[in-house]
Parts: structure tokens; sequence; C-alpha cells
């Protein structure tokens, strides 16, 4: 493992969910209906940010869920490293919102596929759009991003390691060569 | 925490991280039962045997509730019908089982270890649902799950066992799980019902119900089973109520936001009186609905065991 270089610092981060905010609401023209999930772990604090930028914009709270996805994964019985169950705490009716589903990184899709196996289940919502911090390509699944901090083109042996005040002490996107 | 084992045998046999990863994992379980859609896919393809040698109504319903919320087939296996009555032994049934390509057997039987001498015949899990008096570990679980959920912790916390001891698997698992997680516990029954050794096993031992409430955090309160009474020695009913019962007034004198707990089916003015099995203090139900996350745990990650 080796950090080969640092993408975003905290202040480009910063930016980049800022520009988030004001995309997500120019898109849907406005705050009404919609409320935000974001995925275990690090979309959550994406999600709570995103929350914060869009209070300050439109002077309006929007709803916010937590979403663990582990029970949906494709790939249960074939992993080595077990994934430990979180709680899933969505404690609003979805059915007719327009969800903006939040994550760090976009990679092959198949935590996004798993996350809308999961909201199916919680109802039937209006629209469904995605929202990344980092899209470094290599799609396994036909998915895409409605809202992308940084595109960052990677080589498969590569990681992207994105590093949050709230779990990891420190606030920087970073490339790892494994 | 990385869960390896494909059975879940006895509390003895976990760790205190093992028990705790468990709980927690009991704990993100619980929010599915509240959905509308009540159903997860993450045993999707799986098949689940409930093989109940004794009779059990509630136990087997939670596991076939925890086991449909967890997307797994479930097949239920009445003794009563079943080629037992011809002889086949539970080794011999439990390799039809295997031989069906089920992934994990819930076995409850009438002797001590069966569970265990299965699972050692057995390459796919197999989960104790009650064996004997030994233990009854999912029981345990969810009680300790709702100690957690209710009082915040579990370490430290005094906890009392009263009622048939001798003949409880219950409060065997539960003396192993709590004593391992770091609570107090303290037996309480008749000295004919109190085994001999029990001590051994991290219990304090008390004859006198006032003794076993003073100070206490949560009592678990145990069914006695009187439809076994053909034994020696054993209290009448309305004796036992009124040296063990549990009523309104002994739990004036004792900690204001005590647990009441009871494994069911309650006798209603035997173990406890009607006010206190309704009462402020009781968390039974709540029980009932912690044992389907607790169950669902179990099954999740034995199915993930090898």
């Amino acid at each position: 493992m080796r950090e080969k270089a640092t993408i975003l610092d905290k202040i480009m981060i910063q930016r980049a969910i800022t520009r988030i905010a004001h995309e997500v609401i120019e898109k849907n023209k406005g705050i009404n209906n919609l409320c935000l999930v974001g995925i275990r772990n690090r979309g959550v604090f994406i999600a709570e940010r995103l929350k914060e930028n869009i209070k300050t914009i439109e002077n309006k709270e929007v709803d916010i869920g937590i979403l663990d996805i582990t029970l949906y994964r494709d790939d249960l019985t074939l992993i080595s490293e077990k994934p430990v169950v979180h709680k899933t705490e969505i404690n609003f009716d979805i059915s007719d919102k327009k969800i903006v589903l939040v994550d760090d990184v976009l990679y092959t899709g198949r935590t996004i596929r798993a996350a809308l196996d999961a909201l199916n289940d919680f109802g039937r919502p209006k629209s469904i759009q995605l929202a990344v911090l980092i899209d470094r390509g290599h799609r396994e699944l036909p998915i895409r991003a409605d809202f992308v901090g940084k595109n960052i083109p990677t080589a498969t042996n590569e990681t992207i390691e994105v590093r949050l005040m709230e779990i990891d002490k420190k606030e920087e996107v970073v490339i790892v060569e494994k | 925490m990385v869960w390896t084992k494909k059975d879940l045998l006895a509390l003895e046999d976990l760790t205190k991280e093992e028990i705790e990863h468990i709980l927690d994992t009991a704990g993100s379980f619980k929010e599915v039962s509240t959905r509308d859609i009540k159903k997860v896919p993450a045993l999707r393809g799986k098949t689940v045997v409930n093989l109940f040698y004794e009779p059990s109504t509630r136990t087997r319903i939670s596991f076939e509730v925890a086991a449909k919320r967890l997307s797994a087939d479930v097949i239920n296996v009445n003794i009563e019908t079943s080629s037992v009555k011809k002889g086949e032994t539970l080794i011999d049934t439990g390799r039809n089982i295997q031989a069906l390509k089920a992934d994990i057997v819930v076995l409850r039987h009438k002797h001590s270890g069966a569970a265990a001498m299965l699972a050692r015949h057995l390459n796919i899990g197999v989960v104790n649902a009650g064996d004997g008096w030994h233990e009854h570990p999912t029981q345990a679980l969810l009680d300790m799950l709702t100690i957690k959920e209710k009082l915040g912790k579990i370490k430290g916390l005094k906890v009392s066992i009263i009622g048939d001891i001798a003949h409880s698997r219950v409060a065997r698992s539960n003396i192993w799980g709590l004593t391992k997680l770091g609570a107090i516990v303290t037996v309480c029954a008749p000295k004919m019902l109190i085994p001999v050794g029990i001590e051994q096993m991290g219990a304090k031992v008390t004859n006198d119900i006032e003794v076993a409430l003073k100070d206490a955090d949560a009592i678990n309160i145990l069914r006695m089973q009187f439809e076994r009474d053909d034994r020696v020695n054993f209290p009448v009913q309305l004796e036992y109520f009124k040296t063990f019962g549990i009523t309104k007034e002994r739990l004036e004198k004792v900690k204001k936001n005590i647990l009441v707990m009871h494994p069911g089916p309650i006798n209603r003015g035997i173990e406890m009186s009607s006010e206190v099995a309704d009462g402020e203090h009781s968390v039974i139900l709540e029980q009932v609905t912690n044992g389907i996350a607790a169950r669902m745990a179990v099954l999740y990650l034995v199915a993930q065991g090898k």
C-alpha cells in the first residue's frame, strides 16, 4: 500500500459538496419533496454536510436517512471479510419523494444496485438520484451518478480513500496503490 | 470481530466479544421488523429446518419469523408425524436433512448435549433452540438484548434469576452470558430447585426473595414447570407464590426502574401476579419482539460461518 497522491484537501472537499448542493437544488427546482439518504459509512457524513449546505442556501431543512446495504449485497457468501451489519434509519415515508442517494466513492456500481433494492423495500419514491464525492470509473453495472464531486480515472490496482473528520480525524481524498 | 462458527450451541462456548457481536448485529436487525415490508434478502436461497423434538410454540414461531424476514425458506418438521416415530435416530434425521441440501438446522431436544452432538456429525449449521436442562442460548441473547436496550449496558448490573433454576436451560445460558458481559448474577429459588455447584458458574445463590430483589436492576422470572410435578420435593403452587411470587407489594421496595422479565409462557398468580405481568416494569412482550432480532442475527451469522 503506497499513497500516490492527495487529490482533494479539506477546502476542496468543502467546495465540491457546496457545488453539489447547488446542483441538487437547481436540478430539482428547489427542495420540495426532496430528501437525502446517505449510504454507510462515509456517505452518511457527506449527506449530512449536503443537508447543512442546502439549509444555508434555501433556509429550509430536508429529511435525511441512513442506509446500511450489507443485507442487500450480492457477494455476501463470497467475501472473506464478513461485513458487520449496522442500523438502517429511514424515519420518514419515502413514497413519492425525490431521493438523492449519497455515497463517497462510485466504483463498480454494486453498492448502488444494493441501495436501490433496499430503498424499494421502503416504498416507491418518485425518483432516485445519485450524488457521489468521487467517481473513479470501472463500472460493472449500468449505473451513473447525477452529481459528482470529482471524476478521477484510476487503474484497477489503485484504490481511492476518502477520509472524513467524523471517522478518520482527517479531511482528504487520496489515491492509494495496492 | 469476525464471526467464524458454523453453529450456535451454547453461550458457555462463546467469548465476550462473540456475544457482544451477536447483540450488536441483533440491534441492527431490529429495524427490519418495523418496516412495511418486513424482509431483507440476506438469506435468499438458504433453507432453514426447524427440528423440534419437544413441544414449543413461541420459540419455533420466533425462529420461523426470523428466518422468513431474512428471506430464507423454512421447513418445520413435526416429530409426531415423522420417521422419528419409526425409530430413526437424531443423527440419521440430521444427515437426511443435510442430504436435502438444507443450510441450517434449528434443534430443540429433551436431551442435554443433543445440539452439540448433531453439530459434530453435520457439515451444515446447527442452532441450539434448547437442549434438555443444558442451554437455550437464543433466549439468553434476547434477554441480554432487552436489558442492554432498556438500561443502556450490561456490565456492572445486578440481575436476579428467580424460579426453577435446577431444571432451567434459560437460567444456565443467562448465567454464562451475563457473567461474561460483566453483570452480577444472583439465582433465587427454594433449596430443592437450586442445583449443586451453580456457584462455580459465577452466580450468587439465595433462598430469600427479598435478597434477590434488593438492589436488582433486572429480574428474570422463570416458569414453574408444574406439569412435571411428579418429582418429589416440589413446592405446591400457592406456597410458592406466597414465598417467591413477584407482587406489586414486593416491587414497591426495590429500584424504581427495575426490569421484570419472563421467558414465557407465564403462570399468572404463581411466579408473579397479573398486576406485575402487565405492569409498568414488565418488558415481557418486548422480549418477544427482541427474540426475532436476536434469532435473525444468529441465523445470519451462522449462515456465514464455516
